[in-house]
């Protein structure tokens, strides 16, 4: 029973993570259906930006204000929100009508130069303004910024009373603010006039600009808040695992990918399947992990992407398209 | 196409021209290869060329499923792996078995028997793994076979991973042989393989490959492949298999990546590992292919060499090396969307048929 | 000065060229219809005066304005609206969020909400549908919704792109008394018809394209009466 709520609470704050950045993968194809493989960078960048941030506001510990881990958040969804636009601008717009292979290999060529980028050793000419970055080929830790004692500790079974099940500051804080997050894109879609002019551009986005909707205004906006959402989670995976040592690597593509197999599982251009996808895809994860083997995890993900894929195609939350002829 | 197929039947002689010509010409490249231009160059540039003979097996055989057909594999890494350790098996633990404690590393020409049997049972293995992830293309298009194509990749992946350590040769000697296979060294690589590939066998293979696959091309049934990839209702509609012809086509490119990871497990200074052929080697060959231009062989070929030797060019650049590379990538894309030969082959473009002088083939 | 003047218009897609020097008038206030076969190029000109083509030749000028270039948004934004070939109503949205992306570019939401009430009038099947999602009408609704979200633009010129395709015969009579009621509460219509009978007997000027080409222009029932169309496109003689 502990194990199961553990891996329960593991499973939803993970899955909010992998929905976060599968509302970017979802939103994109969606739009310009092309799978963004260089989303999976932006959202490792959102961690590193956050990290850089703390490192330039000097917030190395828990001994912080209240509000650095908001500072971080917040500055690193900005800072990618701008990466967003400017990758969507200079590499995928001059390819707008060209086969889609043609975006996708770009895609891929922006997330190695992302990557690699994330590399670099940089740390000699940035540290002389007090900027650390975390990344690089000699990875550092990821500062903590909550305390790390649990908020609520309690044992379950009477049998086994140090078996405990523990509510840790920052699950909180990553449930906390994705949902919040998520919320706020649910509305921001099925709520307002912008959200009206994306579902159309993403039904028909020729139609869409005889209604005068500035199609091109659409897909920055589509980029900007998907990458901001990536820097989100980007911060919260740092705060989540801090134990983990970061480095710009294949790691994060690999999550990355599973986001947007979230997404798939859901049904991909769905944002609510992709919030469901993204939930489901961590719960998996982290059951397969706590009952079968922990080494397992990207089978359990892959699998379930290919039985999905088999026999249900369009997504558990999609509609069946039927192609055109 | 030659002059065999117009009017009148053809003398027995230019059939067997055109029939044997490619082979022999393969023969000719090999042994040029092999005992002039290996032995010119010294062992830095042979490992290039070595390189380049894989990267050319892996870019065409890719080329049949993503450039004939038009369907979209991302996860062609996994289909080298699954074919570079069945030979890589094959041939270490077949050494101990029959030689007893030989010393592993040396490329006997002994084992050469072992390693021809490892790497045809390598393109088989990797190719029946075809036929499975080939299937799924029955049901699904364009990027949700991808995907598939990529979960299968990881899969296979993280199961190699998953497999135990090699024995020590005595262990192996003594174990039954239904055992091996879960023993090929799980995230450490598969270490100590037997360093069979040299210039002889690559170009060999590599030659082979694109004997096949231009003959294809070529054929009928290249046509029927090239046909699905231009429309595949009016294909269906033409009495064309498409989802016979999708499946064979899988199998055939998983089966020539066998190959390739055969000829990569056996080849000096590589370790056979799980991480090495991850999706990011997958995207290496998808991107040569778009490269070439999709459906070019020759276009494939040239990419592949290009693509190979442009990491190695840019060393100098050490750490901002994948940075241009990337740059490149994005900038060709950017600038000549179509590949750089599009579908047609380098001798079909028509400033290479000027230089060639006029009127060549159409 | 015509609302619209299209001037010695051309269009290449690729290698065809599409229109070869097309050259019309909509006066403010009328009905004029452009008739023609399939393939003549009624579409490929509306997408030219939308800006979803841009021409290679020739000028397009609205209320004295160069259309040429300016992207297609801008042109909605500019009075132009159009309900485009084959409908084009975004399926996945219900049929109020249709109407209301009709209106996308509009602040005034009085005005909005006054003008959806006016479009439901002249569409009551449309009222009855406000919340289905608009994939699960039926081909008259949905041209229906085509012609009721571009009124919501609040159009100087409503371009109108084969409305009476595939529509059982009693539906075209229905949406063709509509076209005339909309012009005559003010709004200037360029029609494009394969229905020179309906089209005709609605619009007060005519042309007809030929490959590329205007072959013919006039008053509409003066069009309807001449011999070379009676002959070609309304099945008579």
């Amino acid at each position: 029973m502990t194990k199961l709520l553990q891996a329960s609470m593991d499973g939803v704050a993970v899955g909010s993570l992998y929905a976060l950045i599968a509302l970017g993968y979802t939103m994109v194809y969606g739009i310009l259906k092309f799978i963004n493989f260089a989303h999976s960078d932006v959202f490792m960048l959102g961690a590193w930006f956050s990290f850089a941030i703390c490192g330039f506001l000097g917030y190395t510990t828990a001994d912080h204000p209240v509000y650095a881990a908001l500072v971080a958040l917040i500055g690193s969804m900005a800072m990618c929100g701008a990466l967003g636009f400017t990758i969507e601008r200079l590499a995928y717009r001059p390819l707008r009508g060209a086969p889609r292979i043609n975006v996708l290999i770009t895609a891929i060529g922006v997330s190695l130069l992302l990557e690699n980028v994330g590399q670099l050793n940089s740390n000699k000419f940035l540290a002389e303004y007090g900027i650390k970055f975390p990344f690089g080929t000699r990875p550092t830790s990821v500062p903590l910024l909550l305390p790390d004692q649990p908020l609520l500790s309690f044992a379950l079974d009477s049998a086994h009373p140090n078996t405990l099940v523990n509510v840790l500051p920052v699950d909180v804080l990553v449930i906390g603010v994705a949902f919040t997050l998520m919320a706020l894109l649910q509305y921001l879609v099925f709520g307002t006039s912008l959200g009206r002019a994306m579902r159309a551009v993403s039904y028909d986005a020729k139609t869409a600009s005889l209604m005068g909707i500035d199609v091109d205004r659409v897909v920055s906006i589509t980029f900007v808040i998907g990458s901001a959402l990536a820097a989100a989670a980007g911060f919260l995976y740092g705060q989540k695992l801090q134990s983990l040592r970061q480095s710009a690597d294949g790691l994060w593509v690999l999550l990355g990918l599973k986001a947007f197999v979230a997404a798939v599982v859901g049904g991909v251009g769905n944002v609510r399947g992709a919030m469901a996808g993204g939930l489901m895809i961590g719960l998996v994860e982290q059951f397969g992990a706590a009952y079968l083997s922990t080494n397992l995890r990207d089978l359990y993900v892959f699998s379930l992407l290919i039985v999905v894929l088999l026999f249900k195609p369009e997504g558990l939350l999609g509609k069946a398209v039927v192609e055109k002829v | 196409m030659s002059l065999a197929s117009y009017g009148k039947p053809a003398s027995p002689a230019v059939v067997a021209v055109d029939a044997l010509g490619p082979f022999a010409g393969v023969a000719v490249l090999v042994l040029l290869m092999h005992f002039v231009i290996g032995p010119a160059v010294g062992p830095y540039y042979a490992k290039i060329l070595v390189d380049i003979a894989i990267s050319i097996v892996l870019a065409v055989s890719l080329n049949v499923v993503n450039g004939f057909t038009g369907q979209f594999s991302i996860g062609h890494a996994a289909f080298m792996a699954v074919g570079g350790y069945t030979a890589a098996a094959i041939t270490y633990f077949g050494t101990v078995k029959i030689w007893g404690g030989l010393p592993l590393v040396h490329a006997d020409p002994q084992g050469w028997g072992l390693f021809v049997v490892g790497t045809v049972a390598g393109a088989l293995v990797a190719g029946l793994f075809g036929l499975f992830v080939g299937l799924p293309s029955l049901r699904l298009r364009g990027d949700y076979l991808a995907l598939v194509t990529l979960g299968f990749g990881e899969i296979v992946r993280v199961l190699l991973m998953q497999t135990g350590s090699i024995p020590d040769p005595k262990v192996i000697a003594e174990a039954p042989l239904y055992t091996l296979p879960l023993k090929l060294g799980g995230s450490l690589g598969f270490g100590g393989v037997p360093t069979y590939t040299n210039l002889f066998w690559a170009w060999l293979w590599a030659g082979l490959t694109l004997v096949i696959v231009y003959r294809l091309k070529a054929s009928t049934h290249g046509r029927a492949f090239l046909s699905v990839r231009e429309d595949e209702i009016a294909a269906e509609a033409m009495g064309i298999p498409t989802t016979s012809v999708k499946v064979r086509a899988f199998v055939l490119s998983a089966a020539l990546a066998g190959i390739a990871g055969a000829l990569f497990a056996h080849e000096l200074g590589t370790t056979l590992n799980p991480k090495e052929l991850g999706f990011q080697k997958s995207f290496e060959v998808v991107i040569m292919v778009v490269l070439g231009g999709m459906g070019s062989l020759s276009g494939a070929v040239l990419a592949a060499a290009v693509l190979t030797v442009l990491p190695e060019v840019l060393r100098e650049f050490s750490e901002y090396r994948m940075i241009v590379y990337a740059l490149i990538l994005i900038l060709v894309m950017l600038v000549r969307p179509q590949g750089l030969f599009g579908i047609h082959e380098v001798w079909e473009l028509p400033v290479v048929r000027r230089l060639l002088g006029g009127r060549g083939p159409k | 000065m015509a609302l619209l003047e299209v001037r010695d218009l051309h269009v290449h897609y690729g290698a065809v060229h599409a229109l070869q020097g097309i050259s019309l008038d909509v006066e403010e206030g009328q009905i004029v219809t452009l008739i023609g076969s399939n393939g003549a190029g009624k579409s490929t000109t509306l997408r030219a005066i939308s800006g979803l083509v841009r021409p290679s030749s020739g000028s397009i000028k609205f209320a004295g304005r160069h259309l040429e270039g300016v992207k297609a948004h801008e042109i909605v934004r500019m009075g132009i609206a159009q309900s485009p070939e084959g409908r084009g109503v975004f399926a996945n949205l219900t049929v109020d969020d249709n109407l209301e992306i009709g209106a996308y570019t509009r602040t005034d939401r009085a005005g909005v909400l006054s003008d959806k009430e006016r479009v439901l009038d002249l569409f009551p099947r449309l009222r009855e549908r406000l919340r289905q999602l608009s994939g699960t009408l039926s081909g008259g609704e949905q041209q229906m919704l085509a012609i009721a979200r571009a009124l919501l633009a609040r159009p100087k010129l409503l371009l109108l792109d084969e409305p009476s395709l595939g529509l059982a015969p009693q539906i075209v009579q229905t949406i063709f008394a509509i076209i005339r009621d909309i012009n005559k509460q003010g709004t200037t219509i360029l029609l494009i018809e394969q229905n020179a009978h309906m089209a005709l007997g609605a619009a007060h000027m005519g042309y007809v394209i030929e490959v590329g080409q205007i072959v013919l222009h006039d008053e509409a029932r003066v069009l309807a009466a001449s011999d070379e169309v009676r002959k070609a496109y309304l099945g008579v003689g």
